[in-house]
């Protein structure tokens, strides 16, 4: 039937919905130049595209004028009809919208006209749809030139059409457009205007044809190439014929994606603004503290929050760094801690990078009497979990006699526990407080046990920002991620904490003497410190000293002998005694005394293992899994050196 | 990082807590330049800091205008004098697997490495003890290599190919939007692509040949090994690995400042599968 019909795809494309509003806009700017913009007005129809792309100027020019007459229905009647009469009566019919779509406004008001026309047309509609489509392009094309001389309402422009020459006197401008006759078939056309030169024809048929746009795309070539060329007017970058590809894809990309109202909230940049809601909480608080009270004066020399800007220029100079503003917020963040806990002294012990979240750390000394109602909490359940145990144990006894076929009762008994040490000593001699981020609400731990710090010493794992996360290791660890931070802090505290050889001295006790590697666990700072000179303090480690008490391998600084009966012990049977009796050569452990300095520290003279080097720089002594941002009192630690 | 936008890159990655001292970023400011000047590169990287026991070694890297070219690279050991390093053959790391440790900070150190060599002289096979020397220099040029192959990281966009083959600087990246930063997909590996030649062509079909050249991180085993993190609220998308500690990559969503740096003792994580 007729030539094959033309390849849909370099087709320009023709738009599926068309919004009324849209429709003004390109009206409007149809006035402003003639060649009409063909495929704008099409509305939405049920038409599958290649019945659009086919009918593209007789659609165009019918719809144009459907929308304002009559509802898309009758439009879509409307072209059935067309199309009908068109296979069925080359001749005789009249489809006097067809050449009003390219005329400017002032026809617009003949669509009354149009309305009596559509019900003689709608009668036709009865005839064959189905067989529509398919002969529609054939039809289509053959029909042209009659199409033309249909136009009985016209008969002034019929000049322009004539039917002997298909394409009319204008010449086809694109050679590229062999398959698109329709667009070009039309003469932009006014009445009023005398016909134009063919070379400006041409450039009128051209743009036409640009400000086609397509059932997928509502964006016209036309209007791209103005905007891409907008903007690159616009910026001037350097060397645009290097950004066209890119300027192309965002300029299209930036059609499609509009920036939103301003009135609207940006949904993706919530969290940041909630984030600086509470950072903002941070800084007015502390300036309202300030103003309300004038008795705060007084105590400004004694506050307990330590000038974190300060230690932060330090530790600067010596490349470890945390920027600027970020230790201010911690400064801030750690003056809400003070505030909020009786707190008597305040370091910030620094921080440690988690998987998700980051913890930053605070370490804390309580003021006196302050006692934590948390730590009496926690101690309960366990006295609890004893008593029942022994109580078991009684009973498990009394049946043993009665019966004589049971169970034999496994010989191994857990490990005494450890008890943890009191607070303010040894490894729980401070508190630690916790937040993820400066104006998040601080978090304490808990204090450690000794058999966390002995797991702790078998696992290596990444903290994931979460304080109940558990941890899954091998050796199992007895504890949550919380309970893990706390025992991997005092770890490092107690093997990295050091200071300059005499700045710190035993205080004057009466009672000097040793009790077997107890020692003293105090000290003071010297008050007749002088310094040492950096050279000397670089090139021996002997001017370096530990002021945290070492751990001991049994987790605790100071030891204990956890065989000691205790008196809920000595009420078990026989049977544990003689059990106990095997371990009772349990050797005190001993470990080396505060002060003591770095020189002595294990691994200080120990060859490195496969490079054979000997190393005489003290190694620190735990192996961490992130390197965390540890810092010791005020005299700055050189760790790399 | 780029050594044009150093201060602002240096504050940006500073949240890992490695940071440099004034008076190494003054330095590096003005030996970067020079550094671009004297050796005509297109782009100069300071790539990082690697932590020795005596002495820290700074690095640069220069890039010419293909991006995926292979790159020179300098060490320095006071920021302000530059040795050229020669480039990483598969013969150095496979010499240089066997040292383990810190590194000492001294580029003429030596490691020892005794190995049992089968010798035959004549007849006789026997296995002799050899001492192997390696020079820490050696050394450094495959750990740099390694990191670089293993763990270095450019968000899509920023880089497209051309149709004749180099690789350029995309000059209209705008920056990765929130919804895409937070996403490892997003985030390539800058080197050429291994793993690119695997995929389905279902997958193959989904790309952009100018824009998704390189292997994504979003399948590095094992799975788990990079950390993404949003700072200052979501004003920050900050990328550790795991693998390497000590690599952190940030990138400020919606706008072009990116880059990645390198402080760490330059030693591979080895546990990592059991630290998940």
């Amino acid at each position: 039937m007729g030539d094959t019909p033309p390849d849909p795809e370099p087709r320009p494309q023709q738009p599926s919905s068309r919004r009324s509003s849209q429709v003004s806009q390109r009206r409007s700017r149809e006035l402003s130049h003639l060649p009409p913009t063909i495929s704008e007005e099409v509305p939405r129809i049920a038409f599958d595209d290649r019945v659009l792309q086919s009918g593209q100027g007789i659609l165009a020019s019918q719809n144009n004028f459907q929308d304002w007459s009559s509802g898309p229905l009758l439009t879509q009647q409307e072209n059935l009809t067309m199309f009908q009469a068109e296979e069925d009566q080359l001749g005789g019919v009249e489809y006097p919208s067809l050449n009003m779509g390219f005329q400017p406004q002032p026809y617009l008001e003949e669509g009354g006209i149009q309305a009596a026309r559509n019900t003689s047309l709608m009668q036709q509609l009865q005839q064959g749809q189905g067989s529509l489509f398919q002969q529609l392009n054939s039809a289509y094309l053959e029909t042209q030139p009659n199409f033309l001389g249909q136009f009985s309402m016209y008969q002034g422009e019929d000049l322009q059409f004539n039917q002997g020459a298909p394409h009319g006197p204008y010449m086809r401008d694109d050679p590229a457009l062999q398959y698109s006759p329709s667009e070009l078939g039309f003469m932009p056309f006014n009445v009023e205007v005398p016909e134009p030169e063919p070379r400006e024809l041409a450039v009128q048929n051209a743009k036409a044809y640009l400000l086609q746009t397509s059932v997928s795309c509502s964006l016209s070539l036309y209007e791209h190439l103005v905007n891409l060329l907008t903007k690159i007017l616009n910026q001037r970058p350097e060397d645009p014929l290097s950004l066209l590809e890119s300027l192309n894809r965002t300029t299209q990309w930036e059609w499609f994606h509009p920036r939103l109202d301003t009135m609207r909230d940006d949904p993706e940049m919530e969290p940041t603004y909630e984030t600086a809601d509470r950072q903002k909480g941070l800084f007015l608080r502390s300036g309202a503290a300030g103003e309300g009270e004038q008795e705060m004066e007084e105590e400004v020399a004694e506050t307990a929050v330590p000038n974190v800007m300060e230690t932060a220029f330090y530790f600067e100079q010596a490349g470890v760094a945390l920027s600027s503003d970020e230790s201010f917020r911690i400064f801030m963040a750690l003056k809400q801690l003070v505030e909020q806990q009786p707190i008597h002294t305040c370091r910030f012990w620094g921080k440690v990078l988690g998987l998700s979240r980051s913890y930053l750390v605070a370490e804390v000394e309580f003021r006196e009497g302050e006692e934590e109602g948390e730590e009496e909490e926690v101690e309960e359940p366990m006295e609890g979990g004893e008593g029942l145990d022994a109580h078991a144990e009684e009973e498990g006894e009394e049946d043993e006699e009665k019966v004589t076929d049971v169970i034999p009762k496994p010989m191994w008994k857990p490990p005494p526990v450890i008890p943890k040490e009191e607070s303010r000593s040894g490894t729980n001699k401070y508190l630690y407080f916790v937040c993820n981020e400066p104006g998040r609400p601080w978090t304490r731990l808990p204090h450690v046990t000794p058999i966390q710090i002995v797991q702790a010493r078998k696992i290596k794992k990444f903290f994931t920002g979460y304080l109940d996360a558990p941890v899954i290791s091998f050796p199992p660890f007895p504890g949550n991620e919380a309970s893990y931070l706390r025992a991997q802090i005092a770890r490092i505290s107690a093997a990295t904490h050091i200071s300059p050889l005499g700045f710190y001295q035993f205080g004057e006790e009466e009672g000097d003497e040793e009790e077997g590697g107890a020692g003293r666990d105090s000290y003071e700072e010297n008050p007749d410190f002088e310094g040492i000179p950096v050279l000397e303090l670089v090139d021996s480690m002997a001017n370096w000293v530990h002021h945290t008490q070492h751990i001991l391998p049994q987790g605790r600084c100071t030891w204990v002998n956890p065989l000691q009966k205790t008196e809920e012990e000595e009420e078990l049977g026989e049977e544990e005694e003689k059990a106990d009796e095997g371990l009772e050569d349990m050797e005190q452990e001993v470990g080396p005394p505060l002060l003591t300095p770095l020189s002595e520290d294990a691994g200080s003279l120990r060859t490195s293992t496969l490079a054979g080097a000997t190393s005489t720089v003290p190694r620190t002594s735990t192996p961490l899994c992130q390197p965390p941002f540890s810092t010791s009192t005020p005299a700055a630690r050189k760790s790399w050196k | 990082m780029d050594a044009e936008s150093l201060l602002l890159s240096l504050e940006l990655a500073s949240g890992s807590g490695q940071g440099l001292s004034p008076d190494r970023r003054a330095s590096l400011l003005t030996s970067l330049t020079l550094v671009k000047r004297d050796y005509r590169y297109d782009r100069v990287l300071f790539w990082g800091r690697i932590l020795g026991l005596v002495a820290d070694y700074y690095i640069a890297q220069g890039l010419s205008e293909d991006q995926l070219a292979p790159r020179k690279t300098l060490y320095s050991l006071n920021c302000m004098e530059w040795s050229l390093l020669p480039p990483a053959t598969e013969d150095m790391v496979v010499q240089t697997s066997v040292v383990k440790g810190r590194f000492m900070g001294d580029p003429s150190h030596e490691y020892e490495h005794t190995e049992l060599q089968k010798m035959s002289e004549g007849e006789k096979v026997f296995e002799e003890e050899v001492v192997v020397q390696i020079k820490e220099e050696t050394r450094l040029v495959s750990v740099i290599d390694q990191i670089d192959k293993a763990v270095a990281v450019i968000p899509r966009g920023a880089l497209f190919k051309t149709p004749f083959g180099p690789i350029h600087v995309n000059r209209t990246f705008e920056g990765l939007s929130l919804s895409e930063a937070k996403k490892l997909s997003s985030y390539f590996h800058f080197r050429e692509p291994v793993e690119l030649k695997n995929k389905t062509l279902l997958e193959k079909a989904d790309l952009d040949p100018s824009l998704d050249f390189m292997d994504s991180l979003e399948h590095d085993i094992p799975k788990g090994s990079w950390s993404i993190q949003m700072e200052r609220g979501n004003a920050l998308v900050v990328l550790r690995s795991l693998l390497w500690p000590g690599l952190t990559f940030f990138h400020a969503p919606r706008t072009k400042n990116c880059g990645y740096i390198y402080v760490g003792t330059g030693e591979k994580n080895i546990d990592l599968p059991f630290m998940l």
